[in-house]
Parts: structure tokens; sequence; C-alpha cells
């Protein structure tokens, strides 16, 4: 057990896929401008991940390891996840509206997203059994809402800021994630 | 290798198999405009927007969550082709444009000196803003800088001025002002506003029935820009040269500057740029909406059935008006005598809402010629009836009807207006303290009697009509027997009348309507010689059509003659029809009525659109007669920095001329061009709180 949480914490603060990885930048600075579309895209990203980190684990246990084709792994990975976060999208479109309007125009964003490629990929490489592949599959992703959120906190702040000409918009934006990025840093002594 | 290329292969074949056949599975209609709008925009999937990808961006765009420039990457030349492809969809006849509708600018009073960045909303996070008026601009042209148009700019009043060429209804500068003072609306829209406690609105502008801008008209007076001012006018008013002159304008008792010096002369300018209208032979368009497939009828010609069918006319709806007596108009054309309002200038007030395209049939009675159900059957799908209040109230006099020689007003003033006016005697009486009476009284004078009584129950302090029309009346050389209740004919062996018999009265407690009620003294009867008498007393609705059983219109609810009716959205028990004007009682001004019909446009329009029919609970509801329920604090005890400057005379055909006692040619006369420039200065242009103090 104690384990488990030793690698959520890992996951969220210490090894952050944001800050410390610097995977999944663009969403980072398109979608961190409203923090009513950050939480979106947090949200989004859980869900994604946590369904992408199962399908790929268990495509990478049937088909990949047995027949030895680890090598093609990235190529694979894009194309699985690809058509299923847009199969996902197309049937919660129609099945579960509600949950698509909280979601759903998110989901395209993500479908090649790096944070999303990456924690796959750490998945396979850390050689997690199926309980500590679901715990990162949702801790990575927990801690790159935090990160997105606590971002859009600070640039809903910035906008009514007095910022100067040549600094304005996603400049002071790039500053900014530096500066969180080297805080998050504080961190590493943690584990 | 092979496996790999096996794999790749049928992954890629699964896929693609899945993901077609979901796309059919799970098909959902989308607006093709976000397709459309998609294809404008960079494409680049930047999210630099603040949405997740171009089409989550069209996707707002459409929906009006973002507006059209949202996509910083395509730029301006991008906003501009997005805003085509949602510009068509509005139809070129009912263009989006954005107004300011604060005019308080560097003159508003501030709370507090604000030293903060100059940006509208962060200034607004501290305490809404330093400016004193809750809901006044703050003057750091957030929106002039969100316009990608280059359409608006802060004027040198320190208030956002639209430039209404340039301007085209993207919707940013609504979304950047955080106190909501940029409004993008369509024509349609800001027909169906009605005044709300929340908006900007002058004293004036809160008191007059019709809800007319009457700083903005005036403003653009002063700029003389005459054909502006009457197009302001037509939103609110479509008979202004009608309005300009009978109309008691209970605004200017409201005006803030008769606080310094006397009222503005409001009507007079409104009567002044109609005129130059009219005179210069102005182009004004009118914009109509595109048709909407719905037909509307509108029983009764008068002032409120025509605003009525103008209003739904512009608002896109086919209108056609059935008119019992042979010319539109009612009480206004058979009521109003020829020398306070000529009927060749009423006609151009109605020609001008005819023009629109409304179809007239006149000489049909409603309950003789047709009836609800012809209507309905002729695919009509409202009804409004406006039929006015064309019987007269009893006088309580025993043998009223009977006597040779008396007369009802309404009778009386009909006949006038048909042409073929009564023929008085020497001496004639009339009772009653209206602006009716008034009518009566002035036009016996010019039919030839020497000798005009107006008799009054009460004294002439509490008599309901326009005390210019008393005055006029006075310098017309008629008697005034105030403080009298008539009780008896006296009459000849024929029965035709020689006098009447009346009492004295003396003022008693108040009454319901806050006036003194008059107590006759018993033996103080007094006898005056007449030969006709003229009742001009109040008017009822002739609505016995409803009275018959087993009719649709019998469904109808009526209460002493009038039409019940919601009063906000002036529906009746009958959900298609509606009343207005007179006949949803009690008969009242003309710009009551002219208000009545837009409002009834507005609850037919939202009826026959299946929207919501009443009135937000912000509305905003004054009583202009006892000048009551105006915004807090918007109706002041006094006002400071004034140059006093009285206002302009209102000139009038010489009293005792030979016109004036004898002709019906018309008595008031318009004000020249210099006069009303002169005038329009003297406005100091009010919003809620704050005012031009430096009025020139």
């Amino acid at each position: 057990m104690g384990d488990y949480i030793l690698l959520a914490v890992g996951a969220i603060l210490v090894n952050n896929i944001l800050l410390i990885q610097y995977l999944g930048n663009c969403p980072f600075l398109g979608t961190s401008k409203k923090m009513e579309t950050a939480t979106g895209m947090a949200m989004a990203v859980v869900f994604v991940l946590a369904l992408a980190g199962i399908i790929t684990w268990i495509f990478e246990a049937v088909f990949l390891k047995p027949l030895g084709l680890e090598y093609i792994r990235t190529i694979v990975f894009i194309v699985v996840i690809a058509s299923l976060v847009q199969f996902v999208e197309t049937f919660m479109k129609k099945s579960i509206p509600a949950l698509y309007a909280g979601l759903g125009i998110f989901l395209p964003l993500i479908t090649t997203n790096c944070a999303v490629m990456g924690v796959c990929l750490i998945n396979i490489k850390e050689e997690y059994n199926f309980l500590e592949m679901l715990v990162s599959a949702i801790a990575y992703p927990a801690g790159f809402g935090l990160a997105l959120i606590l971002f859009a906190g600070v640039r809903e702040r910035i906008i009514i800021g007095r910022v100067p000409g040549p600094l304005q918009d996603v400049s002071i934006a790039l500053v900014t994630a530096g500066f969180m990025s080297l805080s998050f840093l504080g961190f590493k002594g943690m584990i | 290798m092979l496996e790999a290329l096996l794999l790749m292969m049928g992954l890629g074949g699964v896929a693609g198999t899945l993901l077609g056949v979901a796309s059919r599975i799970f098909y959902v209609w989308e607006d093709p405009r976000i397709a459309e709008v998609e294809n404008c925009l960079a494409g680049a999937n930047c999210g630099g927007c603040g949405f997740t990808g171009c089409a989550a961006c069209a996707k707002a765009i459409v929906e009006g969550r973002a507006d059209v420039g949202a996509c910083l990457v395509a730029g301006a030349d991008g906003a501009a082709k997005v805003a085509a492809v949602l510009g068509l969809e509005a139809g070129a006849a009912e263009p989006l444009t954005s107004q300011n509708t604060c005019t308080g600018g560097f003159r508003a009073p501030e709370k507090f000196s604000y030293m903060g960045v100059n940006d509208c909303r962060a200034a607004y996070l501290l305490y809404a803003g330093a400016k004193d008026c809750d809901v006044g601009c703050l003057g750091f042209g957030s929106c002039v800088k969100a316009c990608l148009f280059d359409a608006l700019k802060i004027g040198p009043d320190g208030y956002p001025v639209v430039d209404a060429e340039k301007c085209v209804g993207c919707g940013a500068c609504e979304k950047a002002c955080p106190k909501g003072i940029m409004q993008v609306r369509k024509p349609s829209d800001r027909i169906l506003h009605v005044n709300l406690v929340t908006d900007r609105l002058a004293p004036c502008r809160q008191t007059c029935p019709a809800e007319i801008n009457i700083p903005k008209y005036i403003h653009h007076i002063r700029n003389k820009e005459y054909d502006k001012a009457y197009l302001t006018i037509m939103e609110r008013n479509p008979m202004p040269l009608s309005t300009g002159r009978v109309c008691p304008h209970p605004c200017e008792d409201a005006c803030r500057r008769a606080l310094a010096d006397d009222p503005v002369s409001i009507n007079q300018l409104k009567r002044f740029c109609s005129d130059w209208v009219y005179d210069e032979g102005a182009q004004v368009k009118i914009p109509v909406a595109p048709d909407t497939g719905y037909k509307v009828a509108i029983v009764g010609g008068g002032p409120s059935g025509l605003t009525a069918a103008y209003f739904l006319r512009r608002l896109g709806h086919k209108v056609k008006i059935f008119e019992w007596l042979p010319k539109l108009g009612g009480m206004i054309y058979y009521g109003i005598p020829e020398y306070r309002l000529p009927k060749e200038i009423l006609y151009k007030d109605i020609n001008r809402i005819l023009d629109l395209g409304i179809e007239v049939k006149t000489d049909v009675k409603f309950g003789v010629d047709f009836d609800l159900e012809s209507l309905v059957g002729g695919g009509f799908d409202a009804v409004l009836m406006s039929i006015g209040a064309m019987n007269h109230a009893s006088a309580r006099i025993p043998d009223e009807d009977k006597v040779k020689g008396v007369v009802p007003a309404t009778d009386f003033l009909r006949k006038q207006g048909l042409g073929d006016p009564y023929r008085v005697g020497k001496k004639v009486g009339i009772i009653g303290g209206g602006n009716v009476a008034m009518d009566c009284l002035r036009s016996s004078v010019r039919l030839g009697a020497e000798k005009v009584y107006c008799l009054y129950r009460r004294t002439i302090k509490e008599m309901p009509a326009n005390v210019v029309e008393i005055e006029a009346c006075e310098h017309e050389g008629i008697e005034f027997i105030t403080l009298c209740t008539p009780t008896k004919f006296t009459t000849d062996d024929e029965g035709n009348l020689t006098g009447i018999e009346y009492l004295k009265n003396e003022l008693g407690e108040p009454d319901a309507s806050g006036r003194r009620k008059p107590v006759p003294i018993e033996g103080s009867e007094t006898v005056i010689p007449l030969d006709n008498f003229i009742l001009a007393i109040g008017q009822t609705t002739d609505s016995a059509f409803a009275d018959k059983e087993g009719t649709a219109v019998s469904r109808l609810e009526t209460k002493r003659g009038s039409i019940l009716n919601d009063p906000d959205t002036h529906q009746t028990a009958i959900p298609y029809v509606f009343t207005s004007g007179d006949s949803a009682g009690p008969p009242g001004l003309l710009v009551a009525a002219i208000g009545a019909g837009r409002r009834a446009a507005r609850g037919i329009h939202k009826y026959l659109m299946g929207e919501d029919m009443a009135f937000p609970p912000a509305r905003l509801r004054v009583d202009s007669r006892r000048m009551k329920g105006h915004i807090p604090g918007t109706i002041f005890d006094s006002i400071e920095g004034i140059k006093k400057k009285g206002r302009i005379a209102q000139p009038e055909l010489e009293p005792g001329s030979y016109e004036r006692q004898h002709t019906y040619a018309e008595v008031d006369l318009t004000v020249t061009e210099e006069e009303a420039l002169k005038e329009a200065n003297r406005c100091m242009r009010c919003c809620l709180t704050c005012y031009n103090k430096d009025a020139r």
C-alpha cells in the first residue's frame, strides 16, 4: 500500500509531468487562459489517460511483447490512443451529452498529446504491474491538472496586471511557467 | 518485419472501420455554420484562443460564446470572414450593431481616485470602479481595445462612440465591458426592449409613456442631425408629427432642468425635427425584419392600432388593419379638431406607417361585417382589438338623451371629423374638464357660437386638460363656470333646449384619485340660458359584441365596456386576441396609446414566436400622471451650476385674429430652426444621476 502512495505522490509532485518532465506543454499554454477551460482540460486528461493507460498496457501484454514487436511500440500506441479517443468522443457526443459538454471538446486536442503518450510509455518502461499502472495513469494526469489549474489562476491575474508590452500574453506565461517549474524542483528531496 | 507490417495494417483497418461505423451510429447534427467558420480560422489547433482547437473555437463563435476575432492567428482578415459567415445568417435587413448606452464619461462624478491599470476590467475589480454611478462607463476603453474593426473610439466626452458604418456587430465590445454598457442588438431587439430599472434612463425617458429616447434625439437636433433625431423617435413612436402637436408631454414635468429654470420644451423639438424631415423631403429608411410568415389582424385603425401595426410590420409580420370609419386615425382623426392637428399632417404620419407594406380595409365594423371566426378562417394568427372608446359616458342629468340640442362630445367631434359639423346655436355649454371638453369648446367658437361656457365640477386647478389648452380657451373668450353640478335641462314646448340649471359645489375630502371631491350646496340653484349642451365627461368602449352568446368573441371578458387584458402582454382571455389603447381602458393620452401599441406588438410577437411574453422582473413602472415609480435616486430636489435661461415660447396664431376665431387654421406653430437649436442646447443630456452642468 505504501508503495502505491509513494508512487502517486511521486507522480503528482516530484515527477510532475508538466513542470518537471516538460511534457504536454501545448495544452498547458493553450488552455490555461481561463480557469473554466483549465478545469475541463484537467478532467479530460485524467479520463483519457486512465483509458489509454489500460488499453496500451493490455496491447503491450497481448500483442507487442509476445510477438517481440517492442520496437514499433511508439507508432502502435499513437494509432491506438488516437483511435480510442476519437471513438470515445463520437460515442459520448451521442450517448452521454452531459459528459460530452463537460469534457468532449477537450478530447480532440489530446488525441496525440505528448503527456498522454509519455505516461503510457513510462508505464511500460518502469515495468509496472496492472495496479501500479492504474495508479500511475491517474496520478500523473492529476499532477498535470494541478499544475494547469494553478497556472490558470496565475494567468487570470496576469491579464489585468501591468505587463510591459513586449512581454504580454505568451511571453509572460512562459516566464511564469519557468518560475513554477523552479518551485516544483523543490519537491525533489521528498522521496 | 512481416509481423510488424501485418499488425500495423490490422490495427489501421480495425481502427478505421470502428471509427467509420461509430461516426454513422453516433451521428449528431451540427450547425453547418460551425464548419464554415472553422474554414475561416487558422487551422493550427494552437489553442491560443483559449479554446481546445479550432473546431471548439468555431463552435464557440457560432454559439456566441467567443467573438469573431477569437482566432489571433487568422487576425482581422479572418475575423471579417467569420463576421460575413455569421452576418449572412442574420439577414441583411437585420444588421447587428453595437451601441453605447452610457453618456456619462468625464462629467460623471467619481467616488475615489483610481490610480491602477488603465483597463475597465481591472478598475471594475476595485469596488466596481471609481464612478459614482453603479451603471456608468468607466472610460478606460476596454471595448475600444477589443474592437478589431476600428469601429469604436473614446469620444471627446469620455465615453465610447460607435461608428455604425464600420461596426459588424461581432459582440467583442459587449464581452469586454464589465458593466454591460456596450450592447450589440438587432433592430428587432431594440423594438422589443422595455424600460428596465437597470437601464440608463434620464428622468424624461423614464416618464414618457412611449419610452422614447429623448436625450438622444435632442442631442441629434443639437448636432443638426434632424433626420437622425426623427429616426430615434420612430424607434418608439411612429406618429411624431401628431404627438409633436397634441402631446401633453408628461416628460417635461420630469425634466431635471425645471429645477434650475424651465423644463426643456421637448415636444416642440419633436415637432420641429419631424416637420423638418417632411419639409425638406429627407429620405428616411426604416428597417424591416425578414418575413416571419405570420399574419396579424388589427381591428381599429386608431393610434394604438396603427402603432402596433407599424411595429409588427417592422418585426417581420404581415399586417392588415380593419377600420369601421372611412378614415384611419381613430380618435385623433375624428376627435381632435383641425386647428389642433390638421388632417393632412396626421395623414403624413399614417402614410409613413402604411408605406412599410400594411394592408388596410376601411368601412367594415367588427361584429357586423366580420368577426373572430372569419379572421381566423382568413388565416390570421393573432388579432389585436384596438377599437378605442367611441361611446360617451352618461352625465346623469335627467333626459340627457331626449332633449333636442344635447349632444355627446364623441358624436359632436366625429361629425366635425366627417366634414359635416353639428350646427350649434349662439350659446353653447359644455360639461367636462378634459382635453375632449377643450376640443369641443374651441370647436364651438369656430362653429359660430357667441358665448361658450365650460361647466366643471371642481376648480380649474383640478382640470385634467393640458394647461396650454385651458389657456388657449381663455384666449378665445371661453367662460369657465367651475364648481358646479348640472341638475336639469330647461326646455321649450317642443323639447328644444333653452337652458341648464346647476348647483354650486364646494370641495370636500379627497377621493380615490387624490382630488378633492365636489359636494353640491343645497339651494344654490342657478340657471343659464343655452342653445346647445355638449357632454364631454368621458368615453367608454362599445364592446356589446362580446355579449353575443355562441361566438368566439363572447369568451372575451369585459368590465364597464373595456376589454380586460394582461396589462403587460396585452393578451386577453382568448390567447390569440390582444387589446390595447382606449379599448383596454381607461381612455388616456395619445402617447400612452402609442406606448401600449408597441407593447401589444411585443406581446403578439412573443406569442407568435413562442417566446416568454412576460416582462423581465426588472421592468420599470412609472406612473406618469402621479409622477411616481422612477428609478430611486434619479429625481432630484435641486441642481447646481446651471446658468438660468428660460425656455422658448410656443409660437401661435394671434389671439383674437380672424384666423384664430373663425377658421380651422392650425393655432400652434412650429418653432424656427434657430429657436429649436437654442432649446436643444438647453437640454442637459441627463442620465440616471449625472448631467451636463455646463449646458449652453
